[in-house]
This record gives structure tokens, C-alpha cells and sequence, in this order.
């Protein structure tokens, strides 16, 4: 065996690289993670602790970038298809965080499980024309085991039993539910009456003290920022682990530019990456994770010409998100709290109402997703929403579009086509010169039907807790609304999935179901671009589950 | 009048212009002080001119601020990257025809956008009528937009950026700003009031 630098070298410090470099280190095995964001997250010497960067900080989370990516240093493209040209709209397209934790760190940390049927989406649902709705490689018992090491790992605080779609699990949450927000319990309570079933979201913040680090003390900067207080447990929770394994190691700033193939091209040896000061370096490896999410890994993918090039980029899917929004006359509090305390998982398994809908629309059925009881966002992001002038100061001191606003969120199901892509963009470049990525992306019509049936079911929810106005929208936008505009037409989800999906048969799969590529067995993806459909729920639980499933199996192989 | 506190970028002529076109876009009603009083001039000097100084004025510390707690450090900058050094030179200043800032082509940078609206706006802007303010704010609009979404985040972003002056604008709105580390009660989450 020739000399390496480390057992394996796992590009990118979000969940799925994070979860996957816990699970390598406890194996005994040693790792680099290379992330390209900088490190807000914590030290990289003992004893790992906070750097004190994160902060309730408007400003830096939503208007400045401090996230990554800057849309300057690495701009992104999208289009509705062929016929908008080479790309509609640069810069900003679904700037899923790029930094030290990844997504996990600016997200509200909403975890919940897949159902068993997810799993089987082609037998239990059917096809459905002008999409590739498939199985999936792996059941939900199989997967059960590490959903709950999942949990455990990053600190889940939910009420087994609450949701009553839920499938099967084999041990309780690792913390009881967190305090429900007042615009919850108002909104929670009309679901109910009208016959849903909202429960308390299984969410990845400490309702007690846990594993080292205090509860949530429920800020209520929680969507789009990073916790001060480390509450949140995805992802300081795994890579703490793997660096106090002291087999683990994190270089931030560190951009990955090519992967090192052995001769006849079987198998990877390590990768290249360029540190900020545009410096070159080599890690060399018997193994490389790819983890850099379905928008990165892909575009890795195609300029290093690896993967079923039928395949790569393929299938991208989003939450094609309902956004219902009801104004009330009393202030709601809304940022008190960890954005949103409740789901329901109604229009995931339907009704009467639905299978009605799907026949009118002549579609063989209609899924939907996880609907989230929450308020708006920020002072800054309401303000920008208010024309100036003497509407805007008016508007300011009544609220109607923050203090005073429930939104329920409905995180649609998006079916796999393979129109909708992940490729290179043949002019805009990253600040390195390299091909930026481009999306090409429509929903199909099953989406839009589904946003269009729930979207008055879930205004009544709205009417019947006290709302004296309700409407809604959709992202991406429904083709002629309001929000059909330059600059709107990116989907805002920043769920993205798909774009390297695995399965059994390498002709129409680019990872093999436990995510080694097919023909390259030692480069493995741990992350979301595997998912072979997309369900209803966020993404982040699963990716991570298959993450540790994926590590393990790669530990035990090298 | 709304005494200047940032000295950074504009001269004292075009801060009064800006803060009285702040007025305008964000005007003072009764419960609300307005862009002027609230320092969005301030915050508009301190961006177009961040990097007067080390670290630059973009990224507030942490991770409090000391208003609910804890020992005070939103004013302590943190430092940029290379990478990040470039991005934010090359969007306040522009490219400037620099090769390792037009890797897609020039950019145009919120300095060269501000020194044509002040132009637009013209030297006896304070002094006129609010009618020919607004008339000339609308002949104007990328540098109106701009202007605006700048005066929304000076007015109720962090005070640390040199806007929301004393906190006035969260004050009005009802807004408590940052809350770390008190946070708030299981009570506060869930009640009513």
C-alpha cells in the first residue's frame, strides 16, 4: 500500500461530510475534511470551541453573505429551460450556505424522518408521465438503525407517537420537544379543528442540555443563522467528535479543483485543492467522500468527467414551496422561538379531497409535503418587502407583513425529470476561472396541481385560527403570478436533491446503493445528490442517516 | 437635526443630501423617527467606506452584543479573508477595469452608483420642496433601489453598523433586536403577550 496522508479525504464539512468524518474517525480510520467556506463554526485545536462569530445578526446572515457563497466570488445560473438562452437570472441561485457546517448551519435544524413508503415511491404510488419516479435502493429498515444513531448524533428533540403517519421507530427521541411558539399553538389548534394532524417537529436544537451543550434558549434568530450558543447540534456535534478523535482533521478555505485517478482509472487516490491564497495542495487518500451537496457535488462530477455521464446532474429536485400566508390583528410574536415548533404530514399521505384533485387534473395522484407552522423573518427582509415612502414607515409600525403574519410553508414533493439539471454553465465563471454550475429547472405539473389543491385547504387553517387576511404564493413561481418576475424565478428552496442519484442498475444510476460509484468503489457520495426521489420532508435527517451507512460500509472496506 | 457620527466616505454636503433623500424613502411619522434620525447616512458612510479600516466594517463580531447580556463584541469587526477581501472591494468600489476583479467582465461598484445619484440629485436637494425630492429620487431609480434597500438595513439592522441610531428603529417597530444569551421563557415563546 503506498504512503497517504490520510485513509480518507472528505470534500465538504456539511452533514452528510460531517456525519460521514465522525463515523470514519470511530472507525479508526483517519480524515481530512476539505471545506471551501471559511470557519465560523469552531476551533480546529483543542479543546474545539466556539469562535464567537455567530451572532442574532440580521445584517451579516441575510444581506452580507457571511454564509458563503458570495454571489460575486461564485455565481450560480439559472433557467427555466432552453428557450431562456444560455441562463435567465446570475448570481444568487440557491445559495445553500457554503462554509464550515454547511447547511446545517443556517438552518432551523426541522429533522424529521422519511416514511417507509417514501422508500418505495414507484411501487406504492405509481408512474407518473414525464417523471422517473423510482425505488429506492434501501428500505426504511434498513435504515432505521442509523436514523436513530442520526438523532442521537446530532441531538433531536421530538415526541415519539405525535404524528401519527409517522413509520415505526425503535427508540425514543433523545429530548422531549422544545416550548411551541404562540403563532403555532394558534395555528396548530385550527389545524386540528378542521381534522389535520400537526404535531411537534422533531428539530435538531437542545430542548435540555445535551451532549456537552445548553438548550436552546429560543432566540428566535434560528432560520438562516448560525447559533451563538451552540444549541443547534448539526453540525458542531459530529465534527467536534472528529476532531477530538484526533483522527479527524478540518482545513477550511480549501477549494477542490481535481481528483487524483490511478492509472486505468478504477479507482480515486486523493484530490487537489487551492487554499485562498490560490495556493496548490495534494491529499492523497485510499478513499475520497464527496459531501459538497447536489449543487457541488455534480459540478465536480462533470468537470472531472467521472460518473454515468448519462446520469450526472440529472434529476435535480427542490420543495416546490406553498407559501400561505394569513394577517392577523394581534401581534404574534413570531421571533420568539426556533421559527417553527410544528409540521404536519397531511398532504404527504392525502385524502379524499386529494385523490379527487389528482383524477380532475387526470394525474394518477397528487403528493405534497411537510406543512410548517410558522411567522416571517427579520426587520430588514419586512422592510424591503414595503414600498418607500410614507407606506413604508406606516407599514413598519403596524407589522402586517411580520409581527402580525402566520406562514404556513408547505415543502412539496418535487418529481424527478430529467430535464431538470445541474451543469456547466459555457460563460460565467467562479472567481478560480472554473465553469460556474447552472440550473435548469420547471416543475412538472403534478406540483403545481398539488400547490394549487392545498394552497386554499391550508388559507382555511388560516381563516379558522383568527387571520382577517390570507393569500399565497409559490416558489418557484406558478407561470402569470404575481411573483413571475426577473430575478423570482429561481426556486428559493434550498433543498436540493438528486443530481447523482443511486440505484441498482449502473445504466441509469451514478452511486450504487451504498453510494460508491459504479466503477470507482472507492469514491463515495454522502450526500443529498444520491436521493433517487425527493418526498415531502427536508432532506438533512436522511442524507446524514445514509452518511453514517455509507462510512461504516467504507470503514470496514479499507 | 440629526448630528453626523461616521466619517468615513462622504463629505459633509453629500451626507446631508443622503440623509435628507433617507427621509424621503423612509419619512418620519408619528412613532417612527425616520432615515434621518435614524443614522441612515451613517451606516452608508460606514459601508462605502469599510475599508478605511482593519478589519473592514462588513462582518459585526460576536457572538453578543451586550444589549440582553454578556460581554459586548458586535463591535469588534471580524477580519475578511482573501477571497472575501476581494468580493467586498470589487462590489463598493467596482472593478475599475482590474484584471482579478473582472473575471466575468467589470462590475459596476455601490461607490460609482452613489456618486451619480448624488449628481442626480443635485446640490440643492436639501432645499427643495419634497414634491421635487421625490421627482428626482424617481428619475433616478438604480440608484433609488439602491439607495432604499441600503436605508432599510441601516434602519433596522444591528446599531453597531452605524444606522438604527440608539436602537430608535427597532424601538418603534416593536422589534427587541438581538436577544443573546438571555434568549426568552418557555413563557414568553408560548404565551399570548
Amino acid at each position: 500500500m503506498p504512503e497517504v496522508d490520510c485513509d480518507v479525504v472528505v470534500v465538504g464539512s456539511g452533514p452528510g461530510g460531517a456525519a460521514a468524518a465522525h463515523t470514519l474517525t470511530e472507525a479508526g480510520r483517519t480524515v481530512i475534511v476539505l471545506e471551501k467556506g471559511r470557519n465560523h463554526l469552531l476551533a480546529t485545536e483543542p479543546p474545539y470551541g466556539p469562535l464567537g462569530h455567530l451572532s442574532n445578526d440580521e445584517l451579516k446572515f441575510t444581506r452580507r453573505h457571511f454564509l458563503g457563497p458570495d454571489p460575486l466570488l461564485e455565481p450560480r445560473t439559472f433557467r427555466r429551460d432552453a428557450s431562456d438562452g444560455d441562463h435567465l437570472e446570475v448570481g444568487d441561485v440557491n445559495a445553500l450556505p457554503c462554509t464550515v457546517g454547511g447547511g446545517g448551519v443556517h438552518a432551523d435544524g426541522k429533522l424529521p424522518r422519511f416514511r417507509e413508503p417514501d422508500f418505495r415511491a414507484y411501487t406504492e404510488a405509481g408512474p407518473v408521465e414525464g417523471a422517473e419516479v423510482v425505488d429506492w435502493p434501501v428500505t426504511y429498515a434498513e435504515l432505521e438503525p442509523f436514523y436513530m444513531e442520526a438523532e442521537r448524533l446530532i441531538g433531536v428533540a421530538g415526541a415519539a407517537g405525535a404524528n401519527p403517519f409517522a413509520s415505526w421507530r425503535s427508540g425514543p427521541y433523545p429530548m422531549p420537544p422544545g416550548p411551541a411558539m404562540y403563532v403555532a399553538v394558534c395555528t396548530t389548534e385550527a389545524a386540528a379543528r378542521l381534522g389535520y394532524h400537526p404535531y411537534p417537529a422533531p428539530t435538531g436544537a437542545n430542548s435540555v442540555p445535551y451532549d456537552g451543550r445548553p438548550a436552546c434558549n429560543d432566540c428566535g434568530f434560528c432560520a438562516f443563522y448560525g447559533c451563538p450558543i451552540e444549541a443547534k447540534g448539526d453540525p458542531v456535534a459530529p465534527l467536534r467528535r472528529m476532531l477530538a478523535s484526533g483522527r479527524g482533521r478540518l482545513r477550511p478555505e480549501a477549494h477542490v479543483t481535481d481528483v487524483l485517478m490511478a492509472p486505468g482509472g478504477r479507482s480515486v487516490r486523493g484530490v487537489r485543492y487551492l487554499d485562498a491564497h490560490r495556493r496548490e495542495h495534494v491529499v492523497t487518500a485510499r478513499a475520497v467522500v464527496l459531501a459538497a451537496g447536489a449543487f457541488e457535488t455534480p459540478r465536480l462530477l462533470l468537470r472531472w468527467g467521472l460518473g454515468n455521464p448519462d446520469v450526472v446532474g440529472r434529476y435535480l429536485m427542490v420543495h416546490v414551496q406553498t407559501l400561505v400566508l394569513g394577517i392577523f390583528a394581534d401581534r404574534l410574536h413570531t421571533h420568539r422561538g426556533r421559527a417553527v415548533t410544528h409540521l404536519m404530514d397531511d398532504p404527504i399521505v392525502g385524502d379524499a379531497g386529494t385523490a379527487a384533485a389528482a383524477r380532475d387534473a387526470g394525474l394518477p395522484w397528487l403528493r405534497g409535503g411537510i406543512v410548517e407552522f410558522g411567522g416571517a423573518a427579520g426587520p430588514v427582509m419586512e422592510a424591503l418587502q414595503l414600498p418607500p415612502g410614507p407606506a413604508h414607515s406606516a407599514g413598519m409600525l403596524t407589522s402586517a407583513l411580520r409581527d402580525r403574519l402566520a406562514v404556513l410553508t408547505m415543502q412539496g414533493e418535487d418529481l424527478p425529470q430529467p430535464t431538470n439539471r445541474l451543469d456547466l454553465d459555457p460563460r460565467v465563471r467562479d472567481v478560480f476561472g472554473f465553469p460556474a454550475g447552472r440550473v435548469t429547472y420547471a416543475p412538472h405539473r403534478h406540483e403545481l396541481v398539488t400547490a394549487a389543491h392545498w394552497a386554499p385547504r391550508l388559507e382555511a387553517v388560516l381563516r379558522d385560527a383568527g387571520a382577517q387576511h390570507t393569500f399565497w404564493v409559490t416558489s418557484p413561481p406558478m407561470p402569470g403570478a404575481p411573483n413571475d418576475r426577473p430575478g423570482m424565478r429561481a426556486p428559493q428552496s434550498r433543498h436540493l436533491m438528486g443530481t447523482a442519484r443511486m440505484g441498482t442498475d449502473p445504466a441509469t444510476s451514478v452511486f450504487d446503493p451504498h453510494q460508491r460509484c459504479w466503477g470507482i468503489e472507492n469514491l463515495v457520495c454522502c450526500d443529498s445528490s444520491v436521493f433517487p426521489t425527493s418526498t415531502g420532508y427536508g432532506p438533512t435527517l436522511t442524507l446524514v442517516a445514509l452518511a453514517i451507512r455509507a462510512a461504516r460500509g467504507l470503514a470496514t472496506s479499507l | 437635526m440629526t448630528e453626523r457620527r461616521s466619517f468615513r466616505y462622504f463629505d459633509d454636503a453629500d451626507w446631508e443630501v443622503v440623509a435628507a433623500a433617507c427621509d424621503r424613502l423612509i419619512p418620519p411619522v408619528d412613532g417612527h423617527p425616520g432615515g434621518r434620525a435614524l443614522g441612515c447616512a451613517d451606516y452608508i458612510d460606514a459601508l462605502l467606506g469599510a475599508f478605511t479600516e482593519d478589519p473592514p466594517r462588513i462582518w459585526a463580531g460576536g457572538p453578543f452584543s451586550g444589549r440582553a447580556g454578556g460581554v459586548a463584541a458586535f463591535e469588534r469587526f471580524l477580519p475578511l479573508g482573501p477571497l472575501e477581501t476581494l468580493a467586498w472591494r470589487t462590489r463598493i468600489e467596482g472593478s475599475r477595469g482590474l484584471p482579478e476583479r473582472e473575471w466575468n467582465g467589470p462590475v459596476r461598484g455601490w461607490q460609482e452608483v452613489y456618486a451619480e445619484g448624488l449628481a442626480a440629485l443635485g446640490s440643492d436637494f436639501c432645499t427643495c420642496d419634497p414634491d421635487t425630492q421625490d421627482r428626482r429620487l424617481d428619475a433616478a431609480p438604480e440608484f433609488k433601489a439602491l439607495l432604499y434597500t441600503h436605508a432599510c438595513e441601516a434602519a433596522y439592522g444591528a446599531p453597531e453598523y452605524g444606522g438604527n441610531r440608539d436602537c430608535a428603529g427597532w424601538t418603534a417597530i416593536g422589534f427587541p433586536g438581538d436577544t443573546q444569551p438571555r434568549g426568552y421563557t418557555p413563557d414568553e415563546v408560548r404565551g399570548r403577550a
